[in-house]
């Protein structure tokens, strides 16, 4: 089945037109797609190549839970389509504005609230067609749900920001909505609400997410109906409107929207990572694995401190605007080494989003 | 086909001396079993491709990572191939070895590191078996998810190396969906974390891209895994059909329907009557196909689940349909579908069992044209499907001892991937390219495809010592095999010379 809308269109010849020429030229490229997410990562000097104008859903089909699209797709059309047929995307993604596309979901590769629970965005990546340097749209994976022939370059793909290729289709997994849902917030202190969700996670409960902020823990059921009305008589609390999520998603809460200058900071930690000892104010979501700090501590202690706890620090917050020059993590050497290797097999001359993951390339 | 290394097609090895590899070897790791007597080899000839035995030039067993690094780097600095084993159980000859090359078993390490049940994980060296992660984890009421039918012998490591997926992967994912960190050591001896105990990394998922890598990347030096709280309930329909096609059929109608079962399963006449002989599951054998469908999780939502999959599958018309009563029976229930694979084996001296995937709604249209493939050969077809993931493993049936008989199964096997191909699917959806199925990759990928893959390679393995000839064909040999098979009056690879 596809979904037509009247703008759809398949752009790819030009596409690889751009991209051969930049090959040629050895220009880099920006690429760009609804522009919602430049502060995520270092800025780019190149060329703009926009994906905007190859967009639609070219395959469709609620049955198979498959969904192919072009990059250029706004997000919102992909969601509404698949809203219609009772489903949705698992990984929930953060859009983080109205022109947000597919190709920039898939490129940044990030998750909502629900990822604990369902997966990330990589893990419903069945399939891309990717543009290499040489302007030539190769397929890997495709529209069936297990294929392990030859490497994962989808997923590969994946979070690595177009800088080794340029996603121009993606097909996913797509999920069933779920028959019943319920919110609800608890009061209970930090230390307790750490230790409960460890429980609760060691049981099969109905949870799709949960976060904790000043006092408040933020719970989402999702299930049958039998058993999300049991485990809502069971916790109890206040109701919650579902908006919360989205809010919480789209950082539009006060804690992200308020007028605190400090950085903003995302720390993604292992299950059960106790308090941190970090200055500042911290947002609990993915029953704690994720935690968004409002810290003026220094670029060093908010890394060292996270990285001790076995996980890693991004930061938000453009460079410009007081962040950090290094928004992610900095790799291992060795790390580092394979992936400028790659690079270099994938990208020679370095046309795809130079510097926009690290500065090396 | 002889898939036995082609130095014509797969490229040159280089030409070692043994016993000039054995001495370096045994003076760089005087600690290390080396195995180099041909007795000594034997064991290790073949993985669970049987058909296809090499030995291998030397067999190492190293004991602790600092002998696989220092295996590795001194087999990079000599230019002697190496090929990873794990247990062994592979289907797609990814551990075959290599005359002129190390087979490193990582059979040793086998230590459980750590359970940690307030996480949900366990850290696990890559020899552990996939069952014995579940059962540590099982007093914390936790489990390891993908459940390969070889989960008793598998290793986790040849998990990772393979993406192994099972009954259950619909809803719980494969391999690359529960794993989230490994160490591995590179051929070069780098040693590296990918992914870690957070739920991302830095940088690129090369997790992801190791998972399924089949060896040709790195060596999987130890795993940590997701554990999952075991579901609070778990039941079993069995619904009969007297078609196949009604039985494809109700597969998409219960996903249709929102439902998504923890296990859905499909298996054909043939493997319906050989399960039911070798362990009295109580399948129907006058049934022409046979669905399994587990639905798992929270008793109450269970219950609704299943009357709504008994009404699907009674609109689909099958003709009988049976929940599982207890525990008993439910194990039961699987026990057949787990043992289909040996249960064939007992009816026929040999058979070769395939992987190729499939959008779901092509199972009719592709279950016709494997039939008519059975009838073509005289080769009997016995199929177990995966079926909520369209993941068939068609058994063909064979005698090796009868001369052309080994050729004629495989030559129907390959026919029925490149059918797969076609209907939109993959040749593996979970057993692996390994040497097996080398050709087909020729099938399912264009020359730029693969140019791509062996650029992947390239970047952890530049002279492409680690397990070569396997998962990624050359140009060349595309060239050679395309040549046999044109698409739509297309020759492919028109640029690549001709053999
Ligand atoms: C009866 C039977 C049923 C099966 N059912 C299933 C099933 O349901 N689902 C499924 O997915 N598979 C199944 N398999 C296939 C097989 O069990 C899996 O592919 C398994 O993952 C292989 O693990 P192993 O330890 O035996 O690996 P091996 O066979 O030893 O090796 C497989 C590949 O992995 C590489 N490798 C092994 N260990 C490492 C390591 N530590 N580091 C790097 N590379 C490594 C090898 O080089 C090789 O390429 C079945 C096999 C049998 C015999």
């Amino acid at each position: 089945m596809t979904v037509t809308q009247q703008n759809d269109q398949d752009m790819a010849e030009a596409l690889c037109e751009r991209v051969r020429q930049a090959h040629r030229d050895k220009t880099p490229l920006k690429i760009v797609g609804g522009d919602t997410k430049a502060f995520y990562g270092h800025g780019v000097e190149g060329e703009t190549l926009s994906t905007l104008e190859h967009r639609g859903i070219r395959y469709y089909d609620p049955v198979e839970l498959i969904v192919s699209v072009r990059a250029g797709t706004p997000l919102t059309e992909l969601e509404a389509a698949l809203d219609a047929e009772g489903q949705m995307l698992g990984f929930e993604p953060p859009h983080f504005g109205d022109t947000a596309t597919v190709g920039g979901t898939i490129a940044t590769g990030l998750s909502g609230p629900r990822r604990p629970w369902a997966g990330a965005a990589r893990d419903f990546v069945l399939g891309t067609r990717v543009m290499t340097c040489e302007g030539k749209e190769l397929r890997f994976g495709g529209e069936v749900m297990k294929n392990v022939a030859g490497y994962d370059l989808s997923r590969l793909m994946t979070g690595a920001q177009g800088t080794l290729g340029l996603i121009t289709e993606v097909s996913l997994k797509v999920l069933p909505k779920p028959g019943a849902r319920h919110s609800l917030r608890l009061e209970m202190p930090l230390q307790e609400a750490l230790e409960k969700l460890a429980e609760w996670g060691r049981q099969p409960l109905p949870l799709t997410a949960a976060a904790w902020h000043e006092g408040s823990l933020y719970l989402r059921l999702e299930g049958g109906p039998s058993s999300v009305a049991a485990t809502r008589e069971r916790l109890g609390g206040d109701d919650l409107d579902d908006t919360f999520w989205l809010e919480l998603r789209e950082q539009r809460l006060t804690f992200f929207s308020g007028d605190d200058s400090r950085p903003l900071w995302r720390l993604s930690l292992p299950n059960h990572t106790p308090e941190l000892p970090l200055e500042g104010d911290t947002f609990y979501d993915w029953a704690g694995a994720q935690r968004w700090l409002r810290s003026s501590a220094s670029v060093d202690a908010i890394r060292d401190v996270a990285t001790r706890a076995g996980g890693h620090a991004t930061c938000y917050t453009p460079c410009e605007e007081g962040g950090s020059i290094e928004p992610f993590t900095p790799l291992a050497p060795v790390v580092a080494k394979y992936h400028r290797n790659l690079k270099a097999e994938l990208d020679p001359h370095g046309i795809f989003n130079p510097g926009r993951l690290y500065a090396e390339f | 086909m002889n898939i036995l290394y082609d130095a014509r097609l797969d490229g040159e090895l280089p030409d070692n001396d043994k016993q000039q590899v054995l001495a370096t070897l045994s003076q760089a790791l005087p600690g290390m079993t080396l195995l180099h007597r041909e007795e000594d080899l034997r064991p290790f000839e073949c993985d669970g491709l049987s058909a296809y035995r090499v030995l291998p030039m030397l067999v190492a067993l190293p004991d602790t990572l600092d002998q696989v690094e220092t295996l590795l780097k001194t087999c990079h600095s000599l230019g002697v191939p190496v090929v990873t084993r794990g247990a062994g159980t592979g289907l797609s000859g990814g551990a075959l070895p290599l005359e002129q090359g190390v087979l490193l078993v990582m059979s040793r390490f086998k230590q459980i590191l750590e359970v940690d049940p307030e996480a949900r994980i366990a850290r696990v060296q890559p020899g552990v078996r996939n069952l014995a992660i579940s059962e540590a984890a099982a007093p914390y009421g936790l489990y390891y998810a993908p459940d390969p039918s070889s989960q008793i012998a598998c290793s986790i490591g040849g998990n990772v190396a393979e993406n192994a997926g099972g009954v259950h992967c619909l809803k719980y994912g494969l391999t690359v969906h529960n794993v989230l960190e490994v160490e591995v050591i590179t051929i070069e001896g780098d040693r590296m974390t990918l992914g870690s105990e957070a739920f991302d990394s830095p940088g690129f998922d090369l997790l992801a891209l190791f998972t399924g890598s089949e060896g040709m990347l790195g060596v999987v030096t130890e795993v940590t895994v997701k554990l999952l709280p075991k579901p609070e309930t778990a039941k079993v329909l069995m619904a009969s059909f007297d078609d196949v096609e009604k039985a494809g059929k109700a597969v998409g109608d219960i996903i249709a329907a929102g439902i998504i079962p923890g296990g859905l399963e499909m298996m054909d006449k043939l493997a319906i009557q050989a399960a039911e002989d070798f362990v009295k599951a109580g399948y129907p054998t006058d049934a022409e196909a046979i669905l399994l469908c587990e639905l798992d999780g929270v008793e109450a939502d269970v219950d609704d689940d299943c009357d709504t999959v008994r009404r699907v599958l009674e609109a689909t018309g099958a003709t009988e349909i049976r929940q599982a009563r207890d525990d008993a029976e439910r194990a039961k229930f699987w026990a057949g579908r787990k043992n289909a694979f040996p249960a064939v084996g007992r009816m026929s001296p040999d058979y070769y069992c395939m992987d190729g995937t499939i959008p779901r709604r092509e199972l009719p249209r592709v279950l016709k044209g494997i039939a008519a493939l059975s009838e073509e050969s005289g080769l009997p077809v016995a199929n177990v499907f995966h079926a909520g993931d369209g993941n068939m493993h068609p058994l063909i049936l064979f005698d090796a001892n009868k001369p052309g008989e080994l050729e004629l199964a495989e030559e129907v096997g390959g026919k029925i991937l490149e059918l797969c191909v076609e209907a939109g699917g993959s040749i593996t959806g979970e057993h692996g390219v390994g040497r097996e199925k080398i050709n087909q990759m020729c099938a399912q990928f264009q020359p730029d495809e693969i140019t791509a893959f062996h650029a992947v390679k390239a970047a952890f393995d530049k002279h492409g010592l680690l397990n070569p000839g396997k998962n990624i064909p050359t140009l060349q040999r595309c060239a050679e095999f395309g040549a046999m098979h044109v698409h739509n009056n297309e020759l492919p690879f028109p640029e690549l010379p001709r053999f």
